[in-house]
C-alpha cells in the first residue's frame, strides 16, 4: 500500500505545532499501524530527519501508553482496539491518514504525538487503591466470597489501561469512564468498601482539579474505549458520589 | 479534603442539578400540553382551567417561582458547564469524526438549548410578561374569558406560527438526548429500566413537541 499520511509535529511542549504530510510506499496490510509508523521514522532517520515520537510500549493493548487520534478517532476506525492493535487491513492502498495527538487541556503534549498523562496517575494516587497490608500476612482474597456479578462486573471495570482514549474520544474532554472504571472496580468488591466513601469523593475532586470536562453523557467514550468499558461505570459512579455526599 | 467541599463544586453534582432541573421541566411540558390540549376542544374548559393557574396562589406563588428558578437555573449551568467543557479542550482537532461515536442531539445540546432560550424569550414576550402586567401592575386578576381570545390572537401571524413550529423542532432534537440522558446523570441505569427510558425518551421528545405544533397550527388554521 502507498500512503499519504498528515501527522502532528510539536518540537516540545512550548512549541507551536503544526499538520505535516508524509508519504510512505509498500506498507503491508498485515503490519500493525505502529509498525508502519515504524518504516516512516526508519525513512525519516536515513533522510537525516528527526523521527516521529510516539508512545508505545507493550504493543499488545495492555499497557495503554499508544494514543494516536487516527482519522478522527481514538486508535482509529477499528472498534475494541489500541492503535498498536489496529492493522494496515482497515486502510485502503492510497489513503490519506491524519494522526494526531490526544487533545485535552489536561494532557499536555510534550512532543509530537507523545502527551503528558500523570493527570491520570494522580487521579489513582488520590484514591484509587485499597489499604490491605501487603507484608506476607495477608488474607487469600478467595477466601472472601464475591457474587459471580459483582466478581464480573469489577473485572470488567479493572480491565481499563488507561489509555485515555475515553477523554480523547469526548468532546468535553471528560475523564469520567476511566475515573469512573477505576471507582467502580473497588467500589463493588469488600475489600473496597473501607475507603469507599472517601475514594469517590478524592478521586473526583481531583479529576475536576486536573481540569477534564463535565459528562454529557454523549456515550462517545464507551464506542471508542479499546477494553469496552461501559457507560454503567459512569452511572455507578453518578450514585457513588450522591450517596457519600449525602 | 474533599468531603468538605461545596455539592455544585464537584462536576458529577452539578449534572446531577442540570438533570433534576431537565426532569423538572419534562414534566413541567407535560402539563402545559395538557392545559394548550384543551383549548382545541373546548375554550370554556381552557379558559377556566388557565385562570385557575393564573390566580392559584399556590400555583402563583409557590409552583411559578420555583418553575422561573427552574428555567433559570437549567440555562445558566447549561452555559457554565459549556464553558468549562469547551476549556478543557483549547485546541481543537485538525481532523475529527465525531459522528462516528455519538448522536448529532447529544453533541449540540447548547445549540438546541440556546434556541429554546431565544424562543423563550418570545414566549415570555408573548404570554407572560403581559399576564404579569396585567396582574400586578394594573390589578386586573378576575377577566376569565380572555385567554383563549388572546391564544387565538397570537397566532394569527404566520411568521410567529412558524417561529413557533422552529422552535418545537429544537426543543424535540433537545429532548431527544436530553431525557434518557438525565436518567443517566442521576445514576439511574440498569439492564431491564435502561432500554424502556430511552424508548419513552424518544417517544416523549416527539409527541410533546408535535402536540405543541399542532395545536399552534391549529389555531391559526381556525381563524
Ligand atoms: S476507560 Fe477505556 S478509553 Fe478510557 S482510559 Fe480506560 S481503557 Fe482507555
Ligand atoms: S503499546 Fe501497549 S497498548 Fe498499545
Amino acid at each position: 500500500m502507498n500512503l499519504t499520511l498528515k501527522i502532528w509535529r510539536q518540537k516540545e511542549a512550548k512549541a507551536s505545532g503544526s499538520m505535516e504530510t508524509y508519504k510512505v510506499s509498500e506498507i503491508s496490510e498485515h503490519m500493525s499501524f505502529l509498525e508502519m509508523m515504524d518504516v516512516l521514522n526508519e525513512q525519516l532517520i536515513n533522510e537525516g530527519k528527526e523521527p516521529i515520537a510516539f508512545d508505545h510500549d507493550c504493543r499488545e493493548g495492555i499497557c495503554g501508553s499508544c494514543s494516536m487520534y487516527i482519522n478522527g478517532e481514538p486508535h482509529g476506525p477499528d472498534r475494541g482496539v489500541t492503535t498498536c492493535q489496529l492493522h494496515m487491513r482497515k486502510f485502503k492502498d492510497g489513503d490519506t491518514i491524519h494522526i494526531e495527538p490526544w487533545r485535552a487541556a489536561s494532557f499536555p503534549v510534550i512532543k509530537d504525538l507523545v502527551v503528558d498523562r500523570s493527570a491520570f496517575d494522580r487521579i489513582i494516587q488520590s484514591g484509587g487503591y485499597v489499604s490491605v497490608n501487603t507484608s506476607g500476612n495477608s488474607q487469600d482474597a478467595n477466601a472472601i466470597p464475591i457474587p459471580k456479578e459483582d466478581a464480573d462486573n469489577a473485572f470488567d471495570a479493572a480491565t481499563c489501561i488507561g489509555c485515555g482514549a475515553c477523554v480523547a474520544a469526548c468532546k468535553n474532554s471528560s475523564a469520567m469512564l476511566f475515573v469512573s472504571a477505576k471507582v467502580s472496580q473497588l467500589a463493588l468488591l469488600p475489600q473496597g468498601q473501607v475507603e469507599r466513601k472517601e475514594r469517590v469523593l478524592s478521586m473526583v475532586d481531583q479529576m475536576d482539579t486536573e481540569g477534564f470536562g463535565n459528562c454529557s453523557n454523549t456515550g462517545a467514550c464507551e464506542i471508542e474505549c479499546p477494553k469496552g468499558i461501559s457507560l454503567d461505570n459512569i452511572a455507578r459512579m453518578n450514585r457513588e458520589l450522591l450517596s457519600a455526599k449525602i | 479534603m474533599a468531603i468538605n467541599k461545596g455539592f455544585l463544586n464537584f462536576s458529577i453534582l452539578r449534572k446531577f442539578a442540570m438533570a433534576l432541573s431537565g426532569l423538572f421541566l419534562v414534566i413541567f411540558l407535560l402539563q402545559h400540553l395538557t392545559i394548550n390540549l384543551t383549548s382545541v376542544f373546548s375554550s370554556d374548559a381552557f379558559n377556566s382551567l388557565s385562570h385557575f393557574m393564573g390566580t392559584n396562589p399556590l400555583v402563583q406563588f409557590l409552583l411559578q417561582p420555583i418553575l422561573a428558578f427552574g428555567v433559570f437555573f437549567h440555562l445558566s449551568m447549561g452555559l457554565v458547564l459549556e464553558i468549562k467543557n469547551r476549556n478543557a479542550r483549547p485546541i481543537k482537532y485538525a481532523y475529527s469524526k465525531p459522528e462516528e461515536n455519538s448522536s448529532w442531539m447529544s453533541r449540540n445540546m447548547i445549540i438546541t438549548g440556546v434556541m429554546i432560550m431565544l424562543f423563550l424569550g418570545l414566549h415570555f414576550y408573548d404570554f407572560w410578561f403581559p399576564e404579569l402586567k396585567l396582574k400586578f401592575i394594573d390589578g386586573i386578576w378576575n377577566n376569565e374569558t380572555r385567554y383563549f381570545i388572546e391564544l387565538q390572537h397570537k397566532f394569527h401571524d404566520p411568521i410567529r406560527v412558524a417561529l413557533y413550529v422552529l422552535s418545537f423542532v429544537f426543543l424535540s432534537l433537545h429532548l431527544m438526548h436530553g431525557f434518557q440522558s438525565a436518567f443517566q446523570s442521576i445514576g439511574f441505569r440498569n439492564k431491564s429500566y435502561t432500554p424502556f427510558i430511552k424508548k419513552l425518551s424518544s417517544i416523549y421528545a416527539i409527541v410533546v413537541p408535535f402536540g405543541f405544533v399542532c395545536i399552534a397550527i391549529y389555531h391559526f388554521l381556525a381563524q
